[in-house]
């Protein structure tokens, strides 16, 4: 069998067969979360809801750094970006993303000096070519994208680039697990983990859920047969009563995943409690730099900053909570589109909003309304 | 945002790598990927390497879904 075969609508066929039987035997329903953005899409873009059994539910989870990073923070990427002497460089799927009363994009049409890099090597490039500015990188992300953060300030500290510094926003996976999976509402059954948080984390770090939550969870990868694989063996550790962490994504995730990473990110950063978008305040749930990096903290510029305001009537909260779907939002397909977003979950190309608008909406004519 | 795709090493040095796939060639930075070595597939995420990927167990997970096809006997 060749790699072919993760697009096989044949494997797919059977796969789906297999989940049925289980879900049957169980006779519940069933409530799956993936916490990753891009499994959310993948799931939308095969169309693996409508394959699946009704009564197993796949919610779509918090992993989308852009939608969990508070309206706050983009109001200081946007306050920094107004100041002359500094130059803003981040991720495109930022760029879009609302401020309380403007976005990057905006500002930029405005002539504020914004630059889009494809990563934050390409930040430190930008630094070295204007010595005279301040070139602030939005490092946001989760532990998938901590370690280039932390590469890039590895390589401005060797070489002296003095003028490289970060606003972080980065956030760590297993505290709002903690929280989902212990909420009486959702009553998750098992999660689909992220496949890249978990080549940097490694398979073993996921232990606390069957120690703590007692949930099953499965490591997978982003193809639809590698993602129906996974629902099938938590179906079947559910049937058995057996909870445990499985990792099916062993070609590019280990048991003790990447240390030399970890230790990077440890050298910059230390442990925080932070703000997410939708679930508030979570202890140690991000990171800060440590004291001694002081000189790379662009929170340390001095900004005016008002009052956060989120986006009216969005509740892209909720969604990041998996308590809604995407069209119970009033103002899904009608206020709110990709082209005119008004919130962070449909801004981003890994929300779930905008994978409903693009892969979910045309189905959902089909569909007997939402249920709850 | 956390997308991630293999390609393979075709030169590197301590801090940087040469890596392609499909005819696409790009510059990664290879701090957090120490020990992978030219010939090796790597996994690219925002520009640098973070982490191998081993084809053995790829070749395992294929096995995996064959041997699950066959129970749901197609
Ligand atoms: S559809 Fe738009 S307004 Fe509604 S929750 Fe999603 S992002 Fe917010």
């Amino acid at each position: 069998m060749g790699r072919e075969a993760l697009h096989d609508a044949r494997t797919v066929r059977a796969l789906v067969g297999s989940v049925a039987e289980e879900f049957e035997l169980i006779g519940r329903e069933l409530r799956i979360m993936e916490v990753c953005g891009t499994h959310t899409h993948s799931i939308a873009r095969a169309g693996l809801r409508q394959l699946l059994p009704p009564g197993l539910r796949l919610i779509s989870g918090p992993g989308c750094p852009v939608c969990v990073t508070p309206i706050s923070y983009m109001d200081r990427a946007v306050a920094l970006a107004r100041r002359p002497d500094v130059i803003v460089a981040t991720f495109g799927d930022l760029q879009r993303v609302p401020s309380s009363t403007s976005s990057l994009e905006v500002e930029s049409a405005q002539g504020a000096r914004i630059e889009i890099v494809y990563s934050a090597r390409d930040a430190v490039e930008l630094a070295r070519r204007h010595p005279t500015l301040q070139v602030v990188f939005l490092g946001v992300g989760f532990e998938t994208t901590i370690p280039t953060v932390a590469a890039s300030l590895e390589e401005a500290e060797r070489e002296g680039v003095e003028n490289y510094k970060v606003l972080v926003g980065a956030k760590l996976i297993e505290p709002p697990l903690q929280v989902l999976g212990k909420d009486p509402e959702l009553r998750i059954d098992g999660f689909l983990l992220p496949g890249h948080v978990s080549v940097i984390v490694g398979s073993g770090f996921y232990s606390f859920l069957e120690e703590h939550l007692r949930l099953p969870g499965v490591i997978v990868g982003f193809d639809p047969v590698d993602i129906l694989m996974g629902i099938l063996e938590l179906t079947r550790q559910i049937a058995a009563g057996d909870p445990r962490v499985s990792n099916l994504y062993g070609r590019v995730v280990s048991r003790d995943g990447n240390r030399p990473a970890r230790d990077l990110v440890h050298r910059f950063f230390e442990v925080v409690d932070v703000s997410w978008r939708g679930l508030g305040t979570i202890p140690n749930s991000g990171l800060a730099f440590r004291s001694g990096y002081a000189h790379r903290d662009a929170s340390r510029i001095e900004v005016d900053l008002d009052p956060p305001v989120e986006p009216a009537g969005c509740r892209c909260g909720e969604i990041l909570r998996g308590s809604i779907e995407p069209p119970e939002c009033p103002l899904f397909d009608k206020g709110c589109t990709p082209m005119h977003a008004i919130g962070a979950c449909m801004v981003s190309s890994e929300g779930t909003c905008a994978a409903w608008y693009r892969h979910e909406r045309h189905r959902l004519a089909g569909r007997e309304g939402v249920e709850a | 945002m956390c997308l991630a795709i293999p390609m393979k090493v075709q030169d590197r040095t301590q801090f940087d790598a040469l890596v392609e796939w499909r005819g696409v060639s790009r510059r990664v930075g290879m701090h957090l990927c120490p020990e992978a070595e030219i010939g090796d597939f790597v996994l690219v995420h925002a520009g640098y390497a973070i982490g191998r990927v081993d084809e053995e167990e790829a070749a395992k997970t294929l096995a995996l879904i064959e041997e699950v096809i066959g129970e749901g006997g197609e």
